[in-house]
């Protein structure tokens, strides 16, 4: 099964404002304007996981209402097309 | 260039040179009381595509450091909008010491107001008319911020009147000095007025930015809390240079939308657009 791994924290400067985060991808140069849980993932791949540990990680972290494996597919998948994290 | 002038305004110093006398006349009488930069940081040339184009149905193309290719040129009676537009192409594709806001700002007491919106917005004359009352002009084009400090600088050049402002603002500023009416440009008519002396003799000194207006001209009157990530991204969208910054210009920004409260007003009328600005700042 395919892990994930956030981009390394030297490469991002992340800037929580109110309901939303920036992010700056040094990597890139790209500026990213993200929700929850977002910020979230990106804290919680620190470490490389799979998409169902990060799921369990996230949800014994946070009250998840709507858990959803494929949602969180999905944003993995955006997130690793902008290069905010890994897949390995 | 046959004819040339040079004039600072805020931290910018520009040379202008043209191959028409006139323009330089006129440049050198609306700036006469700006001072001059030691070595200039942008040229702006205003040139003749064809050597008969001088005397012929004279064209102005604008030029300089950046340029713009294909941009059209400009009848020799508008050669004060061709330079007003040479510098700002200037300021917009080279400057980089500074994150450039496509904004209007004034100042009291230390702290800067900007005001940033679309073409018709308001920003100029709202700036006019608060200078008007006593506030200090720093700018109706580009505001700048200085990453380092966080800062706002002044950018204080003539102020660009169009169409119906211009009567607006001739009626408040009956003394104030005017440049000439120039009629059928491709923003309509336009008349520029010279800042008042305490904005030029400011002009180097920067301001605390304190808060951020989204202004919009012609809507019943209402105020609008912009939170810092809406504020972040419209100015994006408001500066030239804001990629080309990089990570400079992503601090300068996420620090300005931090210390500063950011509030989007709709005016139906420019003494309700006033009367806005001075009760929230």
């Amino acid at each position: 099964m395919a892990r994930y791994r956030a981009a390394s924290l030297a490469t991002l400067r992340i800037v929580p404002t109110d309901a939303l985060t920036l992010i700056y991808h040094r990597a890139s140069g790209i500026t990213h304007i993200v929700d929850a849980p977002v910020p979230e993932i990106l804290e919680a791949l620190a470490e490389p996981l799979s998409a169902d540990a990060l799921l369990a990680k996230l949800a014994a972290q946070y009250d998840l209402l709507d858990a959803d494996a494929l949602a969180l597919a999905v944003r993995l998948d955006e997130l690793a097309a902008a290069g905010l994290v890994e897949r390995l | 260039m046959k004819h040339v002038t040079s004039l600072r305004i805020g931290p910018v110093g520009f040379r202008i040179g043209s191959a028409w006398r006139a323009p330089i006349d006129a440049l050198d009488d609306l700036y006469r009381d700006y001072p001059r930069p030691v070595i200039p940081d942008f040229n702006v040339h205003l040139f003749a595509a064809r050597p008969w184009r001088r005397y012929l149905r004279p064209s102005v193309h604008i030029g300089g450091d950046f340029v713009i290719p294909d941009a059209a040129p400009l009848p020799l009676a508008q050669a004060l909008l061709a330079a007003e537009m040479g510098m700002n192409l200037q300021m917009a594709l080279g400057q980089r010491g500074y994150l450039l806001l496509h904004a209007s700002g004034v100042e009291r007491d230390g702290r800067a107001v900007l005001m940033t919106g679309i073409s018709g917005a308001g920003k100029s004359t709202l700036a006019a008319l608060l200078m008007a009352r006593g506030w200090r002009f720093m700018g109706d084009e580009f505001i700048l911020i200085d990453p380092a400090t966080g800062m706002a600088h002044a950018f204080p050049r003539l102020i660009s009147l169009k169409n119906e402002a211009i009567p607006v603002v001739e009626a408040l500023l009956p003394h104030a000095r005017f440049g000439p009416r120039l009629t059928g440009t491709p923003k309509g008519t336009l008349r520029h007025v010279v800042p008042d002396a305490p904005a030029i003799a400011a002009m180097a000194e920067p301001a605390a930015p304190a808060l951020i207006l989204f202004p919009r001209f012609g809507f019943d009157p209402a105020e609008r809390p912009v939170p810092p990530s809406e504020a972040f991204v419209r100015l994006t969208q408001a500066s030239t240079n804001y990629v080309t910054l990089a990570e400079r210009g992503f601090e300068a920004l996420t620090d300005l939308v931090a210390r500063a409260p950011a509030i989007a007003i709709d005016y139906p009328d420019t003494a309700t657009g006033i009367e806005m600005v001075e009760r929230l700042a």
